[in-house]
């Protein structure tokens, strides 16, 4: 027999039946916004409350797409869990491809070969150049244009395919290694990634003219959501959220990984806290990505790609650490706890974008559907990352 | 033999004509949409059915035809479907009173303008039945937000009008057309160039194209009002909107263009030239710009489009005046 | 006031011209995609497709493959299962050991009798493609460089059945092939 009645169940409800409850209030209608909705890009749900069209209360659910990516860790080698890095955000794999494989060299103490970091900053910084294309377009495409997400996927395919020669895949990646990468970088790669520099300036222009400066996309982005320090500070946003408020904080910068203190690049950073100010972060950090990638072709030392003498199985010491990098979202950690065996005891991951979305309940408030949308969309959110 | 009287059988030879002729311009203007927004994308579009998928609108609709029809459950299914025949029905009758040629006007009427005018009105009830009928509240957004939409632009479309029957005197769309020359400097729109302009962002407006398409902005709203119609229904809606289309944009053509005439040989041909052009305009258009927001939509016409339209409307009184 | 609000929409609207300039100006420009059944993609450089098995260089029928079992273990996903065969060869005396085949266990080495030499032997190289992650860890932690990835990109199916492949049997079909 149960020993619960599931009519008390169904009163009682979960915390989203109990808070959304109908009331007699008139006025106002409840609406549920995904899992399956055409901007909320993959299965994220929102609950909002609405009255006409203006927002009187929107709630997050998450949980859709949970795979339970940190247990996975604890029964996995360390190395079984390399190719789950690339799932967790499918744009900017190699983002998270670092972030743990930084985390497990930093507890193993293992030197990771000048050349090896610096295709690493190559191939990271092409991703994110991908990872931020998609996201304009998939952007656009929540405003209603259709156009620019072609565009942008005809520039992705090329740092697709270049990435593809390396790497062996497309999207979901799992290229680096602990001290290292898994292969060496070509003459081909090099001058391909050269040229493509130059073909994405002159792209650049045309975006501008396209999309930037067009009077209806300036309307739809300018003056909306409003994000100040101090929300960004309460809900730990990061990244381009962070930097369209007005502070420049790069873990790139902030706490410089790897070789990036060698390179001259600037942090974009815009003060009007609104969309627009996110959005142009993210064009300014295409630009950005650019530049870094032509001053690591230009000083690409000669060495090994990967350390000589990793281990195969390898069994960090007892003890713990915790690896950040920049994202296209935003801070990635891994924080990871080894009891000296070959898998790792807890594996915590830090997503950008968990942080980001949290923050949307408390903006979208008072704003208009219409605008609601554009708000989400400007966080740029991975719901796979969110979820994990 | 019943004998029936001359004009019943002129207008159903003419419903005849215009129902194939509005199926035709359907599958052709889906095909042209698609090809269009292909080739600016850089992608070939429709491809595979027929020779550069020139069959795929035809497939499409046989498709669309066998679905199932789908009512929701606890949808009001009277109007429920009733609301796609009321949206496609008047968009038949809105083409007889037009003039295609010098020779080809269905029914010449001396209020043409204004019988269009009206029966495209009807169109927002449809909208309106379909949004509340179907038990969606992404539907009842789409409707309300149809109904705004269509009130506020059918002012200033209608101060765009006006002029034009004071330039030519005439409700009547055979005589506005005869009232312009054959080359382009003798049409309206040398007089009217604002409200050309106007008169195209309306229609665009009350065609629900982009920029404008917010009752069924289907990143905001799903898919608007037709969110829950399947089949046939979804397809009604569908040829209504294109209809719609080419009736504002043969209104546009005959009221600032110069209608049925042109240079050298005036004509039918001239008549859907003109047509095309403008209907691919509107297709460049959609596949250029982002959507503008709700309140934006309304500003753009009550702060912008009727103090301009109604200024464009005294200028040119004045001038006829003097 | 009012001048600059005009100038501002007059801004705009040149906006919304510069805009259909640029589509405009697309529209006429080559397609970029590909007719795939007509054509096919150049790039496939660098592809992963599902692995296979590295012939030996004077004999390219044979698997360089050891039956190790290295690559079995570090798969995460755990689709690869070797059928080993062990086969003791007589160091002096000519005794046969059983040999029947089991898949085979992790770290589960056959412990050699005093003074025979066991060999092992592959038998089966069976591949779950469908829970691949194409990762690339087995090919790497091969000893003998004995797996690499196929550049296999048209491969489709009906069914997971049809995923499951024996990649020795593959070999050997290959050289009935030939
Ligand atoms: S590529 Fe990775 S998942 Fe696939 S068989 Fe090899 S180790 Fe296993
Ligand atoms: S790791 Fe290489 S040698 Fe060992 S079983 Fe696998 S394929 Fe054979």
């Amino acid at each position: 027999m149960l020993d619960f009645k599931l009519d008390e169940i169904e009163q009682s409800g979960d915390f989203y039946t109990r808070n959304f409850q109908p009331t007699p209030e008139e006025n106002k209608l409840v609406l549920n916004m995904g899992p399956q909705h055409p901007s909320t890009h993959g299965v994220l749900r929102i609950i909002l409350e609405i009255d006409g069209e203006y927002i009187l209360r929107a709630e997050p659910v998450l949980g859709y797409i949970h795979r339970m990516q940190e247990k996975m860790a604890e029964v996995k080698t360390y190395p079984q869990y390399l190719p789950n890095m690339g799932r967790v955000d499918y744009l900017h794999a190699l983002a998270w491809n670092w972030a743990y494989a930084g985390a497990v060299e930093k507890l193993m103490g293992l030197e990771v070969p000048e050349r090896a970091e610096y295709i690493r900053v190559i191939t990271c910084e092409l991703n994110r150049i991908n990872s931020h294309l998609l996201w304009w377009g998939a952007y656009l495409l929540d405003l209603g244009a259709f156009t620019p997400i072609m565009y942008a996927f005809a520039d992705r395919e090329i740092v697709m395919d270049i990435l593809q020669r390396i790497t062996g895949s497309r999207l979901t990646y799992c290229y680096y290694r602990f001290g290292g990468v898994s292969a060496d970088i070509d003459q081909k790669f090099i001058n391909d990634t050269r040229e493509f520099c130059k073909y994405m300036r002159g792209r650049f222009p045309i975006y501008k003219d396209l999309v930037t400066d067009n009077i209806i996309l300036r309307k739809r982005v300018e003056d909306i959501g409003h994000i100040n320090l101090e929300t960004c500070r309460k809900y730990g946003a990061t990244g381009p959220v962070l930097r369209g408020s007005g502070k420049p904080y790069d873990v790139r910068r902030a706490e410089p990984y790897s070789v990036y203190d060698r390179f001259d690049f600037e942090i974009p950073v815009y003060d009007e806290k609104d969309a627009l100010a996110r959005y142009l972060v993210r064009m300014d950090e295409m630009e950005q990505s650019l530049r870094i990638i032509e001053q690591a072709l230009d000083s690409l030392p000669e060495g090994d790609y990967i350390h000589p003498k990793t281990p195969k199985n390898p069994k960090p010491p007892k003890g713990e650490a915790y690896f950040a990098v920049e994202g296209a979202r935003g801070k990635i950690g891994v924080y990871l706890v080894s009891d000296g065996s070959k898998s790792p005891y807890r594996l915590k991951l830090r997503s950008p974008g968990f942080s980001n979305l949290s923050l949307f309940a408390e903006i979208a408030r008072g704003t208009l559907l219409a605008d609601a949308i554009s708000i989400l969309g400007s966080l740029d959110l991975v719901i796979p990352e969110i979820d994990r | 033999m019943i004998n029936l009287p001359l004009p019943l059988i002129q207008i159903l030879i003419g419903l005849i004509g215009i129902l194939a002729f509005v199926g035709l311009n359907g599958l052709v203007l889906v095909y042209l949409e698609r090809k269009i927004a292909g080739h600016i994308q850089r992608r070939p579009g429709p491809f595979e059915v027929g020779p550069h998928g020139i069959l795929q609108p035809l497939a499409d609709a046989v498709k669309l035809v066998g679905k199932q029809l789908i009512t929701p459950k606890g949808a009001d299914s009277v109007l429920y479907w009733a609301a796609p025949i009321i949206s496609f029905a008047p968009a038949i009758v809105c083409f007889l009173p037009l003039p295609f040629g010098p020779k080809l006007t269905n029914i010449d009427i001396n209020v043409g303008l204004v019988l269009i005018l009206a029966f495209t009105g009807l169109n927002v009830l449809a909208l309106c039945l379909a949004g509340w009928s179907s038990q969606n509240k992404w539907s009842l957004l789409g409707a309300a937000r149809d109904i705004s939409q269509s009130v506020a632009y059918e002012i200033p479309l209608l101060l765009s009008v006006l002029p034009i029957m004071m330039l030519s005197g005439s409700l009547n769309l055979y005589e506005i057309s005869t009232s312009q020359g054959a080359w382009p400097w003798q049409w309206h729109i040398i007089y009217q160039p604002l409200g050309f302009f106007i008169f195209f962002i309306c229609i665009l407006a009350e065609t629900n194209r982009a920029p404008f398409d917010l009752p069924e902005a289907e990143s905001e709203l799903t898919a608007g009002f037709h969110t829950e119609y399947s089949g046939m229904g979804f397809g009604l809606f569908f040829l209504a909107e294109y209809s719609y289309m080419i009736v504002a944009c043969a209104m546009a053509s005959i009221l600032f263009l110069g209608g049925f005439n042109g240079p050298i040989v005036s004509g039918w041909w001239w008549f859907l030239f003109k047509v095309y052009a403008l209907l691919i305009v509107m297709i460049w258009l959609r596949w250029t710009y982002p959507r503008v927001r709700f309140d934006q939509l309304l500003n753009i016409c009550w702060k912008w489009l009727i103090p301009l339209s109604l200024i464009n409307l005294l200028v040119t009184a004045l001038f006829i005046k003097l | 006031m009012m001048v600059k609000k005009i100038a501002q929409t007059l801004t705009g609207l040149w906006s919304l011209v510069v805009g259909l300039r640029v589509t405009g100006k697309n529209f006429f420009q080559p397609q970029i995609t590909v007719h795939y059944p007509r054509e096919k993609v150049e790039s496939i450089e660098g592809y992963r497709g599902h692995i296979e098995l590295v012939p030996k260089d004077n004999d390219p029928f044979t698997a360089r493959c050891m039956a190790c079992g290295s690559c079995a273990r570090v798969c995460p996903s755990g689709c690869i299962t070797l059928h080993i065969k062990k086969v003791t060869e007589p160091a002096v005396s000519a005794k046969k050991e059983d040999n029947s085949q089991k898949p085979e266990q992790n770290n589960q080495k056959a412990a050699p009798a005093k003074k025979t030499k066991t060999k092992r032997v592959l038998e089966a190289f069976e591949l779950n493609y469908n829970y691949c992650s194409l990762c690339g860890l087995c090919v790497q932690s091969c000893p003998a460089g004995g797996l690499r990835f196929s550049d296999n990109v048209y491969l489709a199916g009906f069914s997971r059945k049809e995923f499951e492949f024996d990649l020795l049997a593959r070999m050997r079909a290959q050289k009935e092939g030939k």
